[in-house]
């Protein structure tokens, strides 16, 4: 057992280094407002959770997946049936990956509901777009790497969506696809986009998101900081350590219960190998993430007006990510005021569309 | 005269960087270009014995490295299409409750003409020849 002093001393010749009394000091200091909306502030966390588990899980298949269309299918085959725990871990890291989606897409809309995108967290929220628009890359590159015959033609739909803007559209898909078609290259460009590229690219951005949450703390809703102000009283507020890190981590633990839970209970399907020389099975549909895209695309007929259908989905689908992308620039006016009721209006619009779509396009 | 100096060094200096930077990433960028790998044209293959095909019956069959849709209508009647959707670049495959050519991926129908009866493809289908030589199914591309 060390002595007290040695402690102390071994403590000081850290802190010299690392400046952990800043740190700490830091952390005594941050704080986290309290009141009804409080819990929301949780998945932004879950989130970031899910993510580690994400890159923990996907170091473990390394080790065993190969990523070429003779082997892809056989090598996820050979985890999920020879490997000890094999099939947990493709499991927790299919689980997690939806998950992950899921929490992300609640953290935003939460972030749209709370209005807490206004000035001068409107960097925080494009970080915050730009990491969704990440990890739906990570979804769709990861959802090709088993080779299988779903994935296969959602490569193929998702590619020749891409070739269908006009100019860029061609060189476009030809550069995700490694060549004409859907095929090996595709496979081995998916590999390392889902492997390297969007990682790399992620953390980057992910570290600019905390940096900038931590630059302008929290967010207080609008309507919590005009009731404080009548009232003359101070938003209730937490310390963040230990208090709010502590809930967060109990937040955590629920959230890997349920991961845990799913993916042993439901363990996730590997399906048939893609055959490129097979139709396309009956009840082909994508992951849930772009159920509300796909039947929109099912929807359109084939020429409305001189546009070809799919063409003016894809315009469509453009020009709404922009429109939502840009929200805290449109969400106020000249005076500087935010338009909560139009910003609560798109959200409940958006998110009308996306699980009403998404719906029709699981079920019918 | 001093800041002329400057001014000369500063743009050597950002303009030596710029194209230092440009120089990197052009062979980067052709690098991620797919190289285009010539292929052997085919104008012609063969799609097995042409018993072995029941009527209202259909099979996929390889041409070059693109799938086509071969059907038996009839006893004496053979249809083939390029297999490929034209709206979002599925595999077609075909209904014989139907009579018609159906894609899963978006629910896009054609006739047994190749061309579109319902749903979202733009185009119809690339129609082939079906020729019946000495018992054996020869399909050719259309002249």
């Amino acid at each position: 057992m060390l002595s007290v002093e040695t402690r102390q001393r071994a403590a000081s010749w850290l802190d010299e280094r690392l400046g952990l009394t800043a740190i700490g000091e830091f952390l005594r200091h941050k704080a986290v407002p309290v009141h009804s909306a409080t819990i929301w502030y949780y998945f932004g966390g879950i989130t970031l959770f899910l993510f580690v588990i994400q890159v923990l899980t996907g170091i473990l298949l390394l080790l065993y997946y190969r990523p070429t269309p003779t082997e892809a299918f056989e090598s996820v085959q050979f985890i999920m049936t020879r490997v000890e725990f094999g099939w947990l871990v493709r499991s927790i890291h299919s689980w997690a990956a939806n998950l992950m989606i899921l929490t992300a897409f609640i953290h935003m809309f939460s972030v749209v509901f709370l209005h807490a995108y206004r000035r001068p967290r409107e960097l925080t929220w494009l970080s915050g777009i730009v990491l969704l628009g990440l990890a739906l890359a990570f979804g769709f590159s990861g959802y090709l790497l088993p080779w299988n015959t779903v994935a296969y033609f959602a490569t193929k739909v998702g590619t020749d969506i891409a070739a269908s803007l006009p100019g860029i559209g061609p060189p476009l898909a030809r550069f995700l696809r490694g060549g004409d078609e859907v095929g090996g290259a595709t496979l081995t460009r998916f590999f390392g986009f889902h492997v390297a590229v969007l990682p790399g690219l992620t953390t980057l951005v992910l570290l600019v998101h905390l940096a900038l949450v931590q630059k302008h703390g929290i967010s207080v809703p609008p309507k919590v900081e005009q009731e404080s102000r009548r009232r003359g009283v101070p938003i209730p507020q937490m310390p963040f350590f230990p208090n709010f890190f502590l809930r967060e981590l109990m937040a955590w633990y629920g959230a890997l219960g349920v991961l845990g839970s799913l993916a042993a209970i439901f363990p996730w399907e590997l399906g048939v190998k893609a055959d490129p020389f097979a139709p396309a099975p009956a009840g082909i549909r994508p992951e849930w993430y772009f159920l509300a895209e796909f039947y929109t695309l099912k929807l359109l007929p084939s020429h409305v007006w001189i546009f070809e259908g799919e063409l003016l989905a894809l315009i469509g689908f453009t020009l709404l990510a922009v429109f939502w992308a840009l929200l805290p620039f449109w969400a106020t006016n000249r005076q500087g005021e935010i338009r909560t009721r139009l910003v609560t209006g798109a959200g409940v619009a958006l998110l009308a569309y996306l699980s009403t779509f998404s719906a029709l396009g699981y079920w019918r | 005269m001093a800041d002329d100096r400057r001014s000369l060094i500063r743009w050597l200096l950002g303009g030596g960087f710029t194209a230092s930077v440009l120089s990197f990433l052009y062979p980067a960028i052709r690098f991620m270009n797919p190289p285009r790998i010539p292929e052997a044209a085919v104008n012609e293959v063969s799609a097995g014995k042409a018993d072995e095909l029941k009527p209202n019956t259909a099979k996929i069959v390889r041409f070059g490295s693109r799938p086509v849709l071969l059907i038996r209508v009839g006893e004496e009647e053979w249809k083939a299409f390029g297999a490929v959707c034209t709206h979002l670049n599925c595999t077609v495959q075909y209904r014989p409750d139907g009579h018609d050519i159906w894609c899963a991926c978006h629910n896009g129908i054609y006739d047994l003409n190749g061309r579109v009866i319902a749903g979202p493809p733009p185009r119809p289908l690339e129609e082939y020849a079906v020729r019946i030589r000495d018992g054996e199914i020869v399909i050719a591309r259309r002249a």
